[in-house]
């Protein structure tokens, strides 16, 4: 490994930490602006001024923000995340099955999604400007195009209503067989890829077209090579490091950006539990569902920019 | 007889004819005709120089032996014969065979034709590798054979590296490499030594002279520069707009001319300028300058000074990477020196661009290469001449148009051209709007960063003229930076030749490009390409006793 090579990965790791140390600042003072009072949810509005006094004291409301910002900070460093005000559980311990459900439901959306969306998009280039090409960037903007709920629905109509193949309640739990499991988060699942597919698939055919004008594509194609392997050989890898940024986005949405899904086929993933306890006001889990979700979305652009460096032969291999 | 003819034939090129589809704007597509009805023919192992200026419809026709059109290029009619059978019947199974197999191509720029992402060895027994004619082994053995006899460095490993490690001129060597390699009966050079600094230039064409001649090789050798293809081809082709002008022998074509065009291509540098004395006092004086880009140790310039005279020329010469840019980028103020002083009637100028004021601004105007990025696409002549008579003299209306169209008679152009936009100008139309731009704030000195390498050679030829002419008239000196020394010759009073940030050489014109010299003048003056058979053998032999005597 090159010394230039290290520095850049080691300043984007540093330069995500910082900006995650930024966002739980934000998510805390965010959370402490919001109006209405702990200790007044807890115990309810018939609750008497000492005992809303003692709660306050109890639970360290009555220190200054940055102390209980430093409390929250180094509780989480440490891997407590709190306690839900809602149901007195602890919410590491509730996170923990709950975001291991939701990256099993990414991770086998983005198996389909990401190389069905790359070889279209090299197709497209290879047939660019003909009906091909046209079919492929008009089916994939219409798949995007329609909301997630409605594209969810029109997939439980399909296919766990008319012809039930696959269940409509994506019901999985601890110890479920994975044949059983697979079967439960088709649905969902479809629904995300159709929902990511076009971006990835747009930007890579963009991306890999942009290099299609330069001298070497043109030097490959007077060697004899076939077009699809001009595309796969000579244009595709100078594309990579764009592909790469977008398909990172897009595995960060379908990790944060699922809430939708997850409660159309009651799920039991982080969006499912976000929004159910942003109803009941339990800012502890929100916090701590906030903090994960920056948490990832940061840390998959931080693999997408060291990606992209590697991927660059100039800086791979100096001079 | 005519049977043994056929038989050494390789290419046979009957009236091609090709057209392509442009898009001006604003108006409807419509069809062009790039070449009209040529016909070559190219015996096995001999070199053909097309030769042209841009427009020409020299690389076309070169592409088109590969069967190959650049964009919406096509191939209208006529036969393009290869070894007996018409390519442009075989179609593009056709094509793919043949490329990289019996033809292949080395192209211009050699650094932007590699591709970066792969080792340069996969990439020079790729097409052999395609085509099944080696083994990858045996391919690579013939590929590190190549390397030396193309006298690469290190020719068993250069292969290993990146395109990005490895400098131009290697480039342009790995390049042919790559052409020869998978032992094609025809290349196509597309002007493979343009883009080099001249020093590297003659080496390059040494060795692909060379590999032409060991390796059998039929070649059309593409070029704007005749010097250059007078050392290489066997016969010459003469095109101007997609037509054939003259068709020869080398030695004919360069030395008994039959048509005038041809004649005004070998003649091209002879412009005549009678060298000024230096006057008493210097109006600009660059005094110990160093400076460097951003916060690097590296300095693009090192100590220089260099005098101009009013209504005189110096000319800064040297390759690219010497400084010659960075110089005039110090003088400006676009980048503030570290250490030095730019003295300008007796007082020193601020280093900063921010810090001058308005007055010495206007006395400073600079020209570029690349006359169409210099202006704003969406302005028309008018405006953009009439900016400066704006900005530094406050001209406005009728005023104003009657400067804008005076200076467009100083130009040659007329006034005519008011309300045209640069894209429908030629090039040597766009340089001259920036000239006039230029004089127009009425500046003590213009900077000239290689406003003629972009362009054609009577095209280019004209522009000097016209900087000559404006000379005499508005008593404006020139800072003149060029890489080129036939130009230096034509214009200069006085000359800077500078190497690696340093001024090697500095004085009158005639002093400078007098014996004796110091090696690095002498090496730049030899490189320079005559217009003479066997000049190149001479060079790189005056080279090799030089380096000896070493």
């Amino acid at each position: 490994m090159s010394s230039p090579l290290v520095k850049l990965v080691a300043q984007r790791i540093a330069l995500g930490i910082l900006l995650l140390l930024a966002v739980s600042v934000l998510i805390f003072a965010g959370t402490q602006i919001l109006p209405g009072d702990v200790a007044q949810a807890i115990l309810g509005q018939s609750a008497t001024p000492e005992s809303l006094a003692n709660l306050r004291e109890q639970l360290g409301l009555n220190d200054p923000a940055f102390v209980r910002y430093f409390r929250w900070l180094g509780g989480v460093v440490t891997g407590d995340l709190g306690t839900a005000m809602s149901s007195g559980q602890d919410i590491a311990t509730s996170i923990k099955g709950r975001l291991w459900n939701t990256l099993f439901l990414a991770f086998w959306a983005a198996v389909v999604a990401v190389p069905l969306a790359i070889i279209l998009g090299l197709i497209a280039v290879r047939y660019r400007n003909g009906w091909v090409d046209k079919l492929i960037s008009g089916l994939a903007l219409a798949s995007t195009s329609f909301p997630e709920f409605f594209v969810g629905y029109v997939l439980v109509y399909f296919f766990a209503v008319k012809y039930q193949i696959f269940p409509g309640i994506s019901t999985v739990y601890d110890g479920m067989p994975f044949g059983e499991r697979m079967q439960a988060i088709m649905l969902p699942a479809a629904a995300l890829t159709l929902v990511v597919l076009a971006h990835m698939m747009r930007m890579t055919r963009a991306a890999i077209l942009n290099v299609m004008q330069s001298a070497y594509v043109e030097t490959a194609e007077l060697k004899g090579l076939s077009a699809f392997a001009v595309i796969r050989r000579h244009a595709f890898p100078n594309a990579i490091a764009p592909i790469i940024n977008v398909v990172m986005l897009n595995l960060a949405y379908l990790i944060v950006g699922v809430v939708v899904v997850e409660v159309i086929f009651v799920y039991p993933g982080m969006g499912q539990y976000l929004v159910d306890h942003v109803t009941k006001r339990d800012v502890p889990v929100v916090q701590a569902v906030g903090l994960i979700f920056a948490a990832v979305y940061i840390s998959l652009n931080i693999i997408a920019d060291i990606a992209a460096i590697v991927a660059n032969p100039r800086l791979r291999h100096p001079k | 007889m005519a049977d043994q003819r056929a038989k050494s034939m390789l290419l046979d090129i009957r009236n091609l004819r090709i057209e392509a589809t442009v898009f001006p704007p604003g108006e409807a597509p419509k069809n062009i005709v790039l070449v009209h009805d040529v016909s070559l023919t190219l015996e096995k192992g001999k070199v053909l120089g097309l030769i042209g200026e841009s427009g020409a419809g020299k690389s076309t026709i070169g592409l088109a032996s590969m069967g190959y059109g650049r964009g919406g290029v096509r191939i209208t009619g006529g036969e393009v014969i290869l070894n007996g059978r018409d390519i442009l019947k075989g179609g593009k199974e056709g094509f793919r065979k043949l490329r990289g197999r019996e033809v292949c191509y080395v192209a211009q720029s050699a650094a932007a034709a590699f591709n970066p992402a792969h080792r340069l060895m996969d990439q020079v027994v790729e097409a052999t590798l395609l085509h099944g004619t080696a083994t990858r082994a045996a391919a690579e053995k013939r590929a590190i054979a190549l390397f030396k006899k193309l006298s690469l460095p290190n020719p068993e490993n250069i292969g290993e590296r990146f395109p990005h490690q490895v400098s131009g001129g290697q480039l342009q060597r790995v390049m042919t490499a790559m052409a020869l390699c998978s032992e094609p009966d025809l290349i196509v050079f597309d002007e493979p030594t343009t883009a080099l600094d001249v020093t590297t230039q003659i080496d390059v064409l040494a060795a692909i002279k060379d590999a032409i001649r060991d390796t059998h090789v039929a070649a059309l050798y593409i070029t704007h520069d005749l010097a250059v293809v007078a050392q290489v081809s066997d016969e010459i082709m003469v095109l101007r707009h997609g037509r054939l002008v003259e068709w020869g022998g080398t030695r004919q074509i360069i030395k008994q001319p039959r048509q005038e065009y041809t004649n005004a291509l070998v003649s091209v540098h002879e412009i005549e300028h009678q060298e000024q004395r230096p006057g008493t006092t210097p109006f600009l004086s660059v005094k110990n300058i160093t400076a460097a880009y951003g916060r690097s140790h590296i300095k693009v310039l090192k100590n220089v000074s260099v005098d101009i005279y009013p209504g005189q020329t110096l000319a800064v010469v040297g390759e690219s990477g010497s400084g010659k840019s960075t110089l005039a980028r110090a003088i400006t103020g676009l980048l503030p020196p570290e250490e030095g002083t730019v003295t300008f009637d007796g007082r020193p100028l601020a280093n900063r661009l921010a810090d001058r004021p308005k007055e010495d601004l206007r006395q400073l105007q600079m020209i570029y290469q690349m006359a169409d990025v210099a202006m704003n696409p969406r302005q028309t002549v008018g405006t953009i001449i009439g900016r400066p008579l704006e900005f530094y003299f406050g001209l406005r209306g009728r005023e104003r148009d009657a400067r804008v169209a005076e200076l467009l008679d100083k130009i040659e152009m007329g006034k005519g051209f008011i309300d045209r936009y640069p894209a429908e100008l030629s090039g040597g139309q766009k340089q001259r709007v920036c000239i006039a731009r230029s004089l127009a704030a009425k500046p003590k000195l213009i900077i000239c960063d290689e406003v003629t390498s972009a362009l054609d050679p009577l095209v280019a030829n004209g522009i000097l003229k016209l900087l000559l002419e404006l000379q005499k008239e508005e008593n404006v000196a020139y800072l003149f930076i060029t890489h080129d020394l036939a130009t230096v010759k034509s214009i200069a009073d006085s000359i800077a030749v500078m190497y690696r940030g340093e001024v090697v050489r500095y004085g009158a014109k005639s002093q400078v490009l007098a014996p004796p010299f110091d090696a690095y003048t002498d090496l730049l003056l030899s490189s320079v390409p005559e217009m003479e058979i066997g000049w190149l053998e001479k060079a790189i032999k005056g080279r090799r006793m030089a380096s000896a005597g070493n």
